[in-house]
């Protein structure tokens, strides 16, 4: 059963990603027709099965991968495999748990947070039982230590450290000062972010590392100044939330300085890229490859816009419009979701290669389904950000809220258009994926 | 290494420490319990404060203050059930408790920014008496 655990988180993995944009497409539904499913389950709380269920998405995927590699592919023997197993089964009740909580309404009402608190704390102890397993493991096991495993293990302190942080309104001294308790809320949200990242980038690491077969991938000053620069902006950059919060000045200037060293990262990109245009070739037809050009594009597109909307006076307009909505989309879906998927492909064709082969064709139709549609779908967005902000900032007060709402229907048909394409297009792509896992679990 | 992990811990002092520039009121009981309301019933997956939360619905930060809302106003939204709004069944004193809370919020800043002066990029945002 041990041996499987990976698999199980994978597959829970998976099924999220379908049933999290499954509700995705309700609640951009209850947007065109206010009252669908308002009796039943309102909008506040089935944004939350699809928020929390995308994020579990994210989190049990990216554990699974990471939890493969060091047995399968890095061949360390696990510290502990029933770890492993009791953090398994905890994440699986607690998302039970999360359900339960918002179909009686018994909310958290903070972002993210939606679900009662309580359940957060088993939720915690699952972290530290996976941080405990993975340094047990790893510390000692191997040397000089490539970049990836220490954004992994970066990624999970950090995970503990935010998650544990965003709980800190509960404590009255910070709660009863609105302006510190939404300052601490959305910094810790956008450090616990940053180590989701941590873990899902390191992935994306590993894989070029071992697709490329270059050892040298991962290694050496500028990765690790990349590092460095990431943990800088995890540990600083959050700020950029919250440029128009009334704190102390110094606090949003840090945020700036820190936010604009990305930009460096930016420029490396595309150096990079100038470089390694040539050698393609000779991967083409390897699916973990694809996707993994597919995050290249797309963390293109997005740090342009997160760089752009980071300069306070562009934030100004954009901040609370939906083109906030487009950055995040972006990087989950854009960034995140393709180096998930990749590493979910890497997994499965080392372990059955013959399916994914006998798939090509859907796979690569789901594949150019799924960036097309989200092409649009961030496309829309944007388009809905930039109204409203005309909205707020240019319009003279006679136009209500409703009335701009409605002027952007078009818009969010459309977005609903795209969101139902790449729903498609992702069931294409994971369907041969959850052959190969479930294969695994028989056997 | 060591450096940058001692750096974010001093951060972090300040930050959960860190006064506001402008002096306002520890939030009231009542507040606090409007606030509690505001959480139980996830209000943030609509509305927003300082254009933090969701976005079916219009921001809150300064419904109290703006010219043509406020209290009584708030309070006949609370159960109107309009549009996407769910119907909420509040008590007068649930209503009550939501506009202490929403009065707290409002005394703290100004959102959207409409005054901002801005140089290089930065804005200086404008803060409330
Ligand atoms: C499902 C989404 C949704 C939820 C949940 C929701 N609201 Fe609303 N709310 C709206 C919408 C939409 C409007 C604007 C209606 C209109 O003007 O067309 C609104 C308007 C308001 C207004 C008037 C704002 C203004 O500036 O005109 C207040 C106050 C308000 N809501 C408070 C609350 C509170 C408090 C809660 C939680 C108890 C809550 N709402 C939950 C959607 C929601």
């Amino acid at each position: 059963m041990n041996q499987k655990i990976p698999f199980l988180f994978l597959l829970l993995g998976l099924s999220a990603l379908h049933l999290g944009a499954f509700f995705g497409i309700l609640i951009t539904l209850q947007y065109i027709y206010p009252e669908f499913l308002k009796e039943a389950l309102a909008f506040n709380r089935l944004r939350e099965f699809h928020v929390s269920t995308l994020i579990g998405w994210l989190i049990l995927t990216a554990t699974g991968g990471i939890y493969y590699y060091i047995s399968k592919v890095l061949n360390v023997p696990l510290y502990s495999k029933k770890i492993m197993s009791i953090q398994f089964s905890i994440l699986l009740v607690c998302s039970f748990a999360i359900y339960y909580s918002f179909l009686v309404g018994k909310m958290g009402g903070r972002e993210y947070l939606t679900y009662h608190p309580i359940i957060s704390l088993p939720i915690l102890i699952a972290w530290i039982l996976f941080a405990i397993n993975y340094f047990k493991t790893l510390v000692g096991k191997i040397q000089n230590w490539p970049v990836y495993l220490w954004m992994w293990g970066t990624g999970i302190v950090f995970m503990i450290y935010h998650f544990s942080e965003s709980h800190l309104w509960l404590i009255p001294s910070i709660r009863e000062n609105f302006i510190r308790d939404i300052t601490v809320q959305w910094k810790s949200y956008g450090s616990f972010v940053g180590s989701w990242n941590m873990l899902i980038y390191g992935t994306a690491i590993f894989l070029m590392s071992k697709i490329k077969n270059e050892n040298t991938v991962g290694r050496g000053k500028v990765a690790f100044f990349f590092y460095f620069l990431g943990l800088s902006n995890l540990m600083f950059g959050w700020a950029h939330h919250t440029y128009f919060i009334p704190t102390q000045p110094w606090i949003r200037i840090v945020a700036y300085a820190m936010s604009m060293s990305e930009w460096i990262i930016f420029l490396s990109i595309i150096i990079s890229w100038k470089k390694s245009l040539n050698k393609e070739a000779k991967i083409k037809g390897n699916f973990a490859y694809k996707f993994l050009l597919a995050t290249d594009f797309w963390v293109f597109v997005n740090l342009f816009i997160a760089l752009l909307i980071s300069i306070p006076y562009i934030n100004l307009f954009t901040h609370g419009t939906h083109i906030t909505v487009a950055h995040s989309m972006g990087t989950t879906i854009g960034i995140n979701t393709t180096i998930l998927l990749a590493s979910a492909m890497f997994i499965a064709y080392k372990e059955n290669a013959g399916i994914i082969e006998a798939n090509t064709k859907i796979i690569k139709l789901g594949y150019w389904l799924f960036n097309g549609a989200l092409a649009g779908f961030l496309t829309m967005l944007m388009l809905g950000g930039v109204a409203r902000s005309k909205w707020t900032f240019l319009s003279d007060k006679t136009t209500s809220f409703g009335e701009m709402q409605s002027s952007i229907q078009p818009l969010i048909v459309a977005f609903l258009f795209f969101g139902v394409v790449l729903f498609i297009g992702l069931l294409f792509v994971a369907i041969p994926l959850i052959k190969v896992y479930f294969n695994k679990l028989k056997k | 290494m060591a450096i940058i992990v001692i750096v974010f811990l001093g951060y972090n002092f300040f930050i959960y420490t860190q006064k506001p520039p402008i002096e306002v009121q520890k939030m009231s009981e009542i507040a606090i319990r409007g606030e509690k309301i505001y959480q139980d019933n996830n209000c943030t997956a609509c509305h927003q404060f300082y254009g933090l939360g969701g976005y079916l619905g219009p921001d809150l930060t300064n419904v109290i203050s703006e010219e043509g809302k406020g209290a009584m106003y708030v309070k006949a939204f609370l159960n109107s059930g309009i549009k996407s709004m769910p119907q909420f069944n509040f008590s007068e004193e649930e209503k009550e408790a939501l506009v202490a809370f929403l009065e707290a919020v409002d005394e703290t800043g100004h959102y959207p920014i409409y005054e901002a002066t801005h140089n290089y990029g930065w804005v200086s945002i404008k803060y409330k008496k």
